[in-house]
């Protein structure tokens, strides 16, 4: 009988790419669940532009770049960047703005630079960044949390979907009305102000750590990178090195002063820290690559964060943080490249 | 029975696979009887092929030597069976140089008649005490037996080479990791008291006092009898065979790898296990030790695992040394009709075949029929996830030496330790992007072995030329200085001897015209 030759090994590999990044998109609903009760539909309106954009984007990228645009596609990258985009977004986010940052994510941080497993900078970040630094005014808009014992007038879907649509509110409508400062804003501006942590604190969104709403959504966004961890979608070196960074310092500082800085607990549950130890940090192509250099990567996004939340004028660090880490990617690679087994220590160079 | 220990080394990565061991391990070995046709390659050990010493037309009878060690690392080739030699020509063969080989093809009588050397050469068991290592290394070259782990590096020439080095352990591999193969396995259930002999021989042998005995802890039947086996063979106070347990973790069994998980020392990078006081031998070897120099019996058979989703009854079958690939499929029920890979070897580093006219050879532990593997889908670019580091047992970084290959940048690919991989596959199995990444680094490897081949052809080519400058410099050194000393010769000698000299000259150059 006669047989057609093939390479060793002839067992098939279990794990895909797409596979693994539905998972993680299946891993970030409870947290879009949790945000949509706590700010509104606006998540999903976002949602549905950002794919739109990076999808059509990805496809628009690969037949310019004569590639199969099914390839790049298939892969669902280009919808997991719009998932962490619409996280990063505010839920009142005009669709324009949520449109330049898929773009830029998608053809320039993305596609410029070879597609999947070329880029450097970690898409959803680069692309947010842009807008942050473009639209700072929109990039605040923050909707009030929905809290049962405090009366904000909150946007219904309709009005919401007119706001993406438009960038226009109701005309009955102020932005003094519907917008409030996020837990990071307050805290950064309480703190200008010379107020003390406690005092600031004790402000009624301040919640329980970090923000009535913030910290549940950060709960249910923790309890998916436990999925993803559990089910080895990511390992744990980044998520630990990352929290490790960010609350090491903020707990010394803390216990020095605790009057003047926010302990651990506000870190933690604030802002993007725990999406980005355990969804946005742990992208593997942007990240270091060995075990040693993933520690080195997280740890150093988590003391950047810490760093720019404390030192510098944006309230989150999270996406300079991460985009300035990518930098460091190619340097932490080479300095930490393991001991191969059956070389002396002088093998490390 | 002597209980298994357990102080252990670390291995780190590998993979827990799945075994697919039972379906052939489930009834005991099944001896096949002698096909109608033989095709022995002269070339079945890592040396040179074995020079033929039977003429076409030739009858041979069972054990006869038919081809003898040829060079340094020569192993001799033996009848399995009696019959006429009919042929000695290239024949499909299962190899990593090459389609086809020499191979002497024997038409079997049936008879099995053995071969009677006329002298009694066979030692009594109780006698291999008084052999000297020496006699006994000699011994084992003679019977032809070669490394059974797949290796198939010459055995005799392996100890001569060990004896020359500080030796502690003499390991026994009983680790077979690799998925589907079990005839390891079952000669330990079935023949402990043989491997455990042939360690004996070995270590007398080598001249030590060590014997690690190391088996997977997915055989508690093999640890059972070899406990039994190492029990009675040996007395209380004598504690040199120690059988030890290791955890079930593709690739444990790798040679470098068993070396580093029972002594806890690793094998330097190019190096030997003999580097750091071990030399590892395959149970299956210490088996046919036990069997020639005790039995008299040369490596004329092998057990070998005839398995996988492509065959009807899976089982182990000893068969002898040249049974093709076909008559023992069809000893074990024949191909069902999902059958569409052939595979000599395991599944993780064997290697495909195009046709079942090969023969079983002493490196074929198991042969593997399997359906079609289940379509990976398209391979996508790296993602960098870095899986395939976390199980790379050597510490290696597939993804960064898969980045290197591509680019064919050998200086990095060096750096980073590509000649160090030993291409186990585990790489392949857990990466996303279903790179086949084991196939990539053996093609780099051989990319490297070419363009060291190259730099060695112009080094050497180099050499030869500075080495002809060099001698064309010096003579015409010579002939000046040879020059100089006639001209001062002639002025002393005055005006007639320079008359001399010119009509020598112009006799020369006539001659040189002529010529």
């Amino acid at each position: 009988m006669e047989f057609t030759r093939r390479e060793a090994p002839y067992i098939a590999p279990t794990q895909s790419v797409p596979k693994m990044m539905l998972e993680v998109l299946a891993a970030l609903v409870p947290a879009a669940a949790a945000h949509v009760w706590f700010f509104g539909p606006g998540l999903v309106f976002n949602l549905l532009v950002a794919v739109l954009f990076c999808v059509g984007a990805e496809a628009a990228m690969m037949r310019l770049r004569g590639r199969n645009p099914e390839d790049a596609l298939s892969d669902f990258t280009a919808v997991v960047t719009a998932a962490l985009l619409a996280f990063c977004l505010p839920s009142l986010t005009p669709w324009w703005i949520t449109a330049t940052a898929s773009l830029f994510a998608i053809v320039v941080a993305k596609h410029l630079f070879g597609g999947i497993g070329f880029n450097v900078f970690n898409p959803a970040m680069a692309g947010y960044v842009v807008v942050l630094v473009a639209f700072p005014m929109q990039m605040n808009l923050w909707v009030a949390p929905r809290m049962g014992d405090i009366d904000y007038e909150y946007l219904g879907v309709f009005e919401t979907l007119a706001f993406t649509l438009t960038g226009a509110l109701p005309e009955s409508m102020t932005y003094d009305q519907v917008s409030r400062a996020t837990p990071l804003d307050l805290m950064q501006s309480g703190l200008n102000q010379m107020r003390m942590v406690t005092e600031i604190r004790a402000l009624p969104v301040m919640g329980d750590y970090a923000g009535r709403g913030w910290e549940w959504i950060a709960n249910f966004i923790g309890l998916g990178g436990l999925w993803l961890l559990f089910r080895k979608i990511i390992r744990w070196h980044i998520p630990v090195a990352v929290l490790a960074g960010l609350l090491l310092p903020a707990t010394v500082s803390y216990l020095l002063s605790p009057g003047t800085l926010p302990g651990p607990g506000f870190h933690l549950f604030a802002g993007a820290s725990i999406l980005c130890a355990f969804f946005i940090a742990t992208d593997p192509v942007s990240a270091a690559t060995s075990t040693t250099g993933r520690l080195v990567y997280g740890a150093g996004i988590g003391v950047l964060i810490y760093a720019i939340r404390t030192w510098g004028s944006y309230a989150d660090g999270v996406a300079f943080a991460v985009l300035l880490m990518n930098l460091a990617v190619p340097a932490i690679d080479r300095l930490t490249r393991p001991r191969i087994v059956g070389h002396g220590r002088s093998s490390i160079r | 029975m002597s209980a298994p220990t357990y102080d252990l080394g670390k291995l780190h990565g590998g993979l827990r696979l799945k075994a697919n061991k039972t379906a052939a391990t489930a009834a005991p070995i099944r001896d096949m009887p002698v096909p109608a046709q033989l095709i022995l390659p002269l070339a079945q050990h890592a040396g040179e092929p074995a020079d033929p010493v039977v003429d076409v037309g030739e009858r041979v009878l069972k054990g006869q030597l038919i081809a003898a060690a040829y060079g340094a690392m020569g192993v001799p080739v033996h009848a399995s069976s009696s019959g006429t030699v009919v042929a000695i020509e290239p024949w499909p063969v299962s190899s990593r140089y090459g389609e086809t080989a020499p191979c002497i093809v024997i038409d079997c009588d049936g008879e099995d008649e053995p071969y009677d050397s006329g002298e009694d050469t066979g030692e009594p068991a109780g006698l291999i005490a008084d052999l000297s290592p020496v006699r006994l290394r000699e011994q084992i070259l003679e019977g032809g037996i070669v490394g059974l782990g797949g290796a198939v590096f010459p055995t005799a020439q392996k100890l001569t080479q060990a004896s020359g080095c500080e030796l502690e352990y003499l390991i026994l591999n009983g680790v077979e990791c690799e998925p589907y193969i079990s005839c390891d396995d079952v000669l330990m259930r079935e023949r402990a008291d043989a491997v455990v002999g042939g360690g004996r021989i070995l270590m007398r042998a080598l001249g030590i006092e060590r014997c690690h005995i190391v088996v997977e802890s997915d055989k508690p039947e093999a640890l059972h009898a070899l406990g039994d086996a190492i029990a009675i063979a040996t007395t209380a106070d004598d504690t040199g065979l120690i059988l030890k347990q290791v955890p079930t973790i593709y690739p444990s069994g790798g040679e470098d790898q068993l070396v580093q998980l029972v002594t806890n020392r690793e094998v330097p990078s190019g190096g030997l296990p003999t580097d750091v006081g071990c030399l590892v031998q395959n149970v299956g070897t210490a088996a046919a030790v036990y069997d020639w120099i005790v039995k008299r019996e040369p490596l004329i058979s092998r057990i070998t695992t005839v398995t996988g989703d492509g065959v009807h009854s899976p089982q182990n079958v000893r068969a002898r040394i040249g049974t093709t690939v076909a008559d023992l499929i069809a000893f074990a029920g024949g191909y069902t009709d999902r059958a569409a890979q052939l595979i000599v070897g395991g599944p993780m580093t064997g290697k495909s075949v195009t046709t079942d006219r090969v023969p079983l050879v002493k490196a074929s532990n198991c042969i593997l029929a399997l359906s079609e593997t289940p379509t990976t889908g398209v391979t996508r670019p790296c993602i960098r996830c870095g899986e395939c580091a976390e199980v790379c047992p050597i510490l290696l970084l597939p993804q960064q030496l898969h980045w290197y290959a591509c680019a064919d940048d050998e200086d990095k690919l060096r750096l980073h330790g590509l000649t160090d991989c030993i291409e186990c596959g585990c790489c392949d199995l857990v990466c996303p992007s279903h790179i086949a990444l084991t196939a990539r680094f053996r093609q780099a490897k051989a990319r490297i072995r070419e363009l060291a081949d190259e730099k060695a052809r112009a080094e050497r080519a180099r050499r030869r030329f500075e080495a002809r400058e060099q001698r064309l410099a010096d003579e015409r050194l010579d002939r000046n200085r040879e020059l100089e000393a006639q001209k001062s010769r002639a002025r002393r000698a005055g005006p007639e001897a320079i008359a001399d000299i010119l009509r020598r000259k112009r006799r020369d150059k006539e001659q040189d015209k002529k010529d």
